[in-house]
Parts: structure tokens; sequence; C-alpha cells
């Protein structure tokens, strides 16, 4: 009978499981014609430039196999760069060089690729290797994100960034993810990175996990996650609110970066974000879910911003 | 209407459908749950014998129709040489056994099976016609009695009028007219007419019965009776009343037939007849055999008057039954992987990958499945990791990895032949296009993932196609879903359920566990 021990007290924390966020999150809420605003990194970029937020610099694409001959002279002009699938998911595929040594090119975790093992790469990407359903892919290169150097201290061999779930336009719950060596460099919580829950008030951290399991300190820079503040909050919320009103898909994952230079960045979209978040968070979405519920539609994303700052950190 | 609600009437009404069916199947058409149900099936023999004068012969005996509680399922004669026909008469049909010259003893045997089923009804044509024959009022009543003595006759006369005083119509009169006959302290005209030699207690009690004019016939039958051997018929008496004919035993008076008495004849004709030979016998024995239900189901399909039978899977020919056998079994595995990704939250590669494995599984064995399995999936995953060094496209990779798999296949099959080891000749029967999908996506996983997603992913597969394996081994719920393939509206009614289930998965418990603790 411990087994309904458990359930009750994950319910009372306001837990909710796949088929729940299936179900009732992404079923009722994510119209599946709007995937592709969300599944395409290209409309994503797309769109989000129309809508004023700011993402990744785009340095080119490659459709076609044909075009992979004049991969060298693409990618002659810049030193670091990341590639993608543009139906990726979950960072699938993508490969992060830092800068060049001689012909090769050096990834961020250390390791190097000559340029026919990048030819390879973006013929698996083209071929559908880690896109959703297997199709036929494109590959985008694009400007390599300089991380800013607040974030030094939490992160090790890859970029961190921040996981925001925003429902039907308000930023409901909010994480970072710390790449740890463990992790390869990656930002994936199952793959070993940290999940830092955020405040969703304040942009302070609140609780930290590497693998389920409470942590206090980055286990390779051993910093101390509670004196982790997010600058640029109430920026990084709005962020979030907007991507609501371009996609119109009301369950919604949102991960931004920072840039040295430019500032926070949009780095993707995601219509099934995960439910990590709420073991980051040592909290559950439900009674968020609920609360949002009641309140009117037809917001602005400041107005809704506000909201979650002052009511929605408080449940 | 909340859509959670409307699902959950559709699945009701599914759900109640399909048991309707299989209720209705099991409570009308008689069709078991279990597999093994046997069914009683008596086979009643009648010997003829006789004795051949070397003159032309015809003997003639009544055959039984269709009736009540028990159903006739064959019937075949033995008749030698003689020539055999069924031939109509009002009250039904005889068998006529003919031959222009007989010498000596001579035997014909006639066989006929029957089951006692509880609600099998058939209203035969000849049934109709002497429901509705009109009473014969042209008996010459005197000549009933003309040999008596005039003493038997007066008494005769006084239990007449003694029994009719006190009865009321038909019915009563032949229920006194019994009771009268068989009191332990009778009158004394009663123990007259019992003392005569001339007239036995069933003639002298049809006879009473014609005199008044009450219209009669004759029920002969014989008990549904494990090894009886060399019986006649017993005979009991239908009157018939304003209710229509109603049964009395010359013992004991007005009775419903017994459900595991078979009726032979109704009627007055003679039960049989012997023209043209001596010393004519009629012998009945009965046996009773135990025949599985299932195949008493698939014998009498096509004679069957179910309209429902004749549209089920027992009509199509004997391959497409055993195909739909297979086909009948996917269900249960699918709702095996239902329950076990969304109630219990294994991961699998692919869907229903394993529910593909598990139908290999129920070709090859279980265990020899599994072996080949791990040898073509190992040896696949080692050649592919070398495919993947030379960058080929993915459709060209696959094509490749399918190659492979096909050349392990074969190269397993001859090995183990000529070790003698023949089981893994079976490997045929393994979806090789899956296979070669599934060392793909190993080989990704592998390489995105690392090695323990691999594991996971892999034996989550393994697991569910093992357990989807032994849900579709199961014989009872082959059966079962042959027999009943309505029953698929019950699984359809589950998976529509647990479509909208919004809890939490058994896995979740666990992923979420830090959550709970604090």
């Amino acid at each position: 009978m411990i087994f309904f021990e458990r359930i009750t007290k994950l319910r009372a924390k306001g837990v909710i499981g796949m088929n729940f966020r299936n179900i009732e999150l992404i079923g009722r809420y994510n119209e599946r014609s709007k995937y592709p605003l969300v599944d395409n990194k290209l409309i994503t970029k797309k769109i989000a430039k129309e809508a004023g937020i700011a993402v990744t610099e785009l340095y080119g694409k490659i459709e076609w196999q044909s075009q992979l001959a004049h991969l060298h002279e693409m990618l002659a002009p810049y030193g670091s760069f990341v590639i993608k699938p543009v139906h990726g998911s979950g960072g699938k595929g993508i490969v992060v060089i830092t800068h060049r040594e001689d012909d090769l090119f050096i990834r961020a975790n250390g390791t190097s690729m000559t340029l026919t093992e990048i030819h390879t790469h973006i013929t698996n990407i083209l071929s559908g290797l880690y896109s959703l359903g297997g199709r036929y892919d494109i590959a985008i290169i694009e400007k390599m994100v300089e991380f800013d150097p607040v974030f030094q201290d939490y992160s090790y061999e890859g970029v961190p960034d921040v996981r925001l779930i925003v429902y039907r336009g308000y930023p409901m719950m909010a994480m970072m993810r710390c790449p740890t060596h463990e992790s390869n460099g990656k930002a994936n919580l199952h793959q070993g990175a940290v999940g830092v829950g955020i405040d969703i008030a304040t942009g302070k951290a609140t609780n930290a996990v590497q693998h389920n399991l409470p942590v206090t300190v980055h286990p390779n820079t051993k910093h101390d996650f509670s004196k982790l503040q997010i600058p640029q909050w109430e920026e990084i919320l709005k962020i979030g609110a907007k991507c609501y009103d371009m996609t119109g898909l009301g369950y919604l994952g949102v991960d931004i970066v920072f840039d040295r230079n430019v500032g926070p960045l949009l780095l993707e979209l995601n219509a099934r974000p995960g439910l990590a978040i709420q073991i980051a968070n040592d909290k559950g979405e439900y009674f968020r879910v609920k609360r949002i519920d009641q309140e009117a539609q037809g917001r602005s994303a400041e107005e809704r911003v506000t909201f979650s700052m002052n009511i929605l950190s408080q449940i | 209407m909340s859509s959670k609600f409307q699902v959950m009437i559709i699945a009701l009404m599914l759900a109640v459908a399909g048991f309707f069916i299989v209720w209705y199947k099991v409570a009308f058409l008689n069709i078991p749950l279990t597999p093994h149900e046997k069914k009683d099936y008596f086979t009643i023999s009648t010997e003829v014998s006789f004795t051949g004068e070397n003159t032309p012969a015809e003997i003639t005996m009544a055959l039984p129709a269709q009736q009540e509680d028990v159903k006739i399922i064959s019937q075949e004669s033995e008749s030698g040489d003689f020539g055999f026909t069924i031939s109509k008469t009002r009250e039904g049909e005889r068998a006529v056994w003919s031959k222009r010259e007989i010498e000596g003893e001579q035997k014909i045997f006639y066989k006929i099976t029957v089951s006692p089923e509880q609600f099998y009804r058939y209203v035969p044509e000849s049934e109709i016609i002497s429901m509705t024959r009109p009473i014969e009022r042209d008996i010459d009543t005197d000549a009933l009695f003309a040999l008596w003595e005039e003493v038997e006759r007066s008494a005769a006369m006084s239990l007449i009028e003694t029994v009719r005083t006190h009865s009321s119509g038909p019915f009563t009169f032949a229920a006194l007219l019994i009771d009268q006959l068989n009191r332990e302290t009778p009158s004394d005209s009663v123990k007259l007419l019992l003392k005569m030699k001339r007239e036995d207690k069933a003639s002298l009690i049809t006879k009473i019965l014609m005199h008044e004019k009450i219209a009669i016939r004759k029920v002969r039958g014989i008990d549904l009776k494990d090894r009886l051997k060399g019986r006649t018929l017993t005979e009991m008496l239908e009157v018939y009343t304003d209710e229509g004919w109603k049964l009395f035993d010359y013992e004991i008076g007005h009775m419903y037939k017994p459900s595991n008495f078979f009726v032979w004849q109704r009627g007055n004709d003679a039960l049989f007849t012997a023209k043209g030979v001596s010393k004519p016998k009629l012998r009945f024995s009965v046996t009773q055999t135990q025949v599985p239900v299932i195949s008493s189901i698939q014998q009498n399909v096509y004679g069957s008057n179910s309209e429902f039978l004749n549209f089920s899977l027992f009509t199509l020919p004997a391959s497409q039954q055993n195909a739909f056998k297979q086909i009948l079994l996917v269900p249960m595995g699918v709702l095996i992987v239902v329950i076990l990704r969304i109630l219990v939250g294994i991961r699998t590669m692919g869907t229903f990958m394993p529910v593909l494995f598990s139908l290999a599984f129920i070709q090859t064995s279980l265990l020899n499945g599994l072996v080949m399995f791990f040898v073509i999936v190992f040896s696949g995953l080692f050649i592919r990791f070398y495919l993947s060094r030379l960058r080929l496209l993915l459709v060209a990779r696959i094509s490749a990895v399918i190659i492979v798999v096909i050349a392990i296949m074969s190269l397993m099959s001859i090995v183990s032949y000529k070790l003698g080891l023949t089981q893994a000749l079976s490997v045929t029967f393994f979806p090789m296009i899956i296979l070669s999908w599934t060392i793909e996506r190993m080989s990704i996983l592998w390489e995105e993932e690392g090695g323990r997603e691999v594991w996971i992913q892999g034996s989550g597969s393994l697991l569910v196609a093992v357990l989807a394996y032994f849900a579709m081994m199961n014989e009872y719920a082959a059966y079962l879903f042959f027999s009943f393939p309505e029953l698929l509206l019950v699984i359809l009614a589950v998976i529509i359920v647990i479509g909208r289930y919004t809890g939490y998965r058994l896995s979740e418990i666990f992923r979420f566990a830090p959550l709970g603790r604090s």
C-alpha cells in the first residue's frame, strides 16, 4: 500500500504524468497544424524574427546532397559554428564547433572532426537520421552562441539554457539546464545535466537535481547553485509569453540561451516539453495549470508575465 | 457533453454489445466458453432382425423427427443389399427397406445420433399437421369392445360412468381414468378389467378413450442413457385437449416430457411393419459418447438454422480459419502494448515492433526465438557499426542491413541444419525488415544516448514481446477470440478507456519519487 501512499503524495504536490500531459495539455491546446512552426527550426527562426525575438544568426542551409560539394567554401568564413537538423528534437544531431586547429574542427567537448566527418554528419542529417519520423531533412549552419560569462560557474563543456514551460501564454515553470562532464556538454537532464529549478517571480534558483537526485553544487565546477540568479528575468519571461502569441501553441517548451553580445536568444521551441522540470523545481505543474485555467484569455504578453511573477509564483 | 463522457459512453456501448453477443452465442447457440467443453452425443442403434421366406419383402419403420430439447445430428442406415428409401407419411417419415428375395436370418441397422440441447426448439411440419388434425368421429365405438364378455363390457361402462361424472373434459377424463386404473385399492370393476387376458392396461386405456371419442395418439421413445441394450421403446399417450396435446404415462398419468427422453414416433401408425418375412424383431440400444463442442460446431454450422452461425468464422475454409486464428491474436498483443506503455510506462523501440516479434516467437517457439533474435541483432549491430564508417545514405544503409540480416539468417539456418538443430530453421518467420530497422535504431540510440538507453529500450521491447507472446499463446484466449470475434469490441472498449487515462504511469511513481519525499 506504499504504492497508494506515493500516488497520494504525488497528487498532493500536483505532479502530472505523461498521460495527463498528452491528453489534457498537448492534446487539448496544441493543434497539430501548428507543429511545423516549432518542429521546423527555419520557420521558428522566421516567425521569431517577425515577432521581434532575438534568435541565433543563420549562416546557411544545406538542402541537397549536391550542396555538400561546396561545404568547404561555405564553412570557410567561420571559425566557430553549429550544425543542426531543421527537424531535430532533443538536441539530436547537433554539432558545435568552437574553433579550428589546422584542418581539424574542434568540438565543444574537446574532440575533433575532419571536414569529411562533418560531411558525413550532414549527409546523415539530410537522410533524416535525426529528424522526427525519419523524413528527409535540411541541415542548417548557424552562429555559435558565445555564452555569457555569468553562467561560467554553472556550466561545463557546454552552453547552459533556460527552459520555460508556457501554458496558454503564461510562463508557468522554469528551469536552467547546466551541462556537466557526464552529459557530454549537452543540456539534457537524462544524460546527466543538472536541472535547476528557478523561481518564476525572481529568476533565482530554488532547487537542483542531477539524475533526479538533489544536489547543491555543480558536480564539476563545485559552485553553489543557491547563488544562481538569472539576469534579465522579466525579459526572459516576456520572450516565453510572446512565443505563445507567435505559435498559438498552448503547451510550449521555450529554450533560451544567453549570448554575451546579444543577450537572451530563443534557441528552440518544443511542442512536447518533458516533465523533468517538475523534479528540478520540486513542484508539480497541476495547480498552476488549474490556476491559469481560471484566468481570462486575451491578455497581452506583459500582463501575463506580471500575473506569472506575482500570482503564479505563489502557488 | 464532455469528450471524456462521450468516450466512456462509446466504450460502454462497445463493451455491452460485445458481451451481449457473447452471451447470446453461449446461451442460445451453445458455443462453449472454454475450448475443452464436451458435449454428450447419444447414438441410438436400431436392429431389425427377421428371417427371409424367399418372397418379396418390405420392412418399414417410423423415423424420428426433430424435437424440443434433443437435436438430431445425423442418421444413417446400414441396410446391406436391401433397397432403402425414406417415405413421407402424414405422421412423419418412415424408413422402407425392400428386396425381391430374402433367405435366412437377416439384420438391418439404422443409426441415429442425437444430442440433448437445452434451448433447442424445432417445430416440424408434421407436428403442425397433427395438432390441427380433426378428431376422428367415425369410430365404431361398439366394435371396440366387441370381443369382450358381457361382464367386462358392463364393468367398463361403469368405470366410464364414474370417470365421466367426475371429469370436465378430455384432459381430466384421461387423468382420472389412469388414476382409477392405478389405484392401490381398485374398485371391483377395475379389478375385473385388469384381470382380462385379452387387454393390457395400455390398450384398455386407449380403447376407453377412443370409446369416448377423445383424440389420442401414441408416443414412443427411449431414454437417453448410456449402455442401454436390446430395448423396446417406451410407450406413452398423448391426449388432445383444449390446450393441445398433453402427455400421459399409463402408470402415473399426466406428465411433461423428460428432457432426456427421445421421442421416436408420435402417432397411431405402427412403429414397425414387416411384409414377406417371419420372426421380425426390432431392438434399440443407446451408447453415449463425448465430443468436443468446438468440433460439433464446425460439423453443424452448415446445417444450422442460426443466421448467426452462418456469419461466423467457422464457415470459412479451413486455411482461412487458420489465418484468422492468427490475425485475431494480434488485438491481444496490441492490448498488452497499450497496457504496458500507457499504464506501466515501459519504453520500447517502435510502438508495435514487440507485437511483430511476438508473432515471430509464436512460430519459432519462445526460447529459440529469443536466441535467434539475440544472434541476429548482435551480429547485425556489429556489421552496422562497420557500415556507419562507410558514410552511406540512410536508405542505402538500412537496405544494406536488410541484406546482412538475410545473410545472417541463411547462415544460421545452414549451420544449425548441419549441426542437426532443426529448430533454427524457423528463423524465416522473423520479419527481416523490422529486424533491420531495430538494428538501425539500436545503433543510432547507442551513438546518441549511450548503451544504457539501448539496454533499457531493448529489454523493454523484449519484455513486451514476451508478455504479448504469452498473452497470444494462451490457448484459452486464442479459442475465445476465434469463437467470439465480437470480443474485439470489448478490447476496443478497453483500449479506448485506457486511451483517456490521465493518471500516473507505474514507472512515473518511481521517476517522480524524489518529489513525493519531502
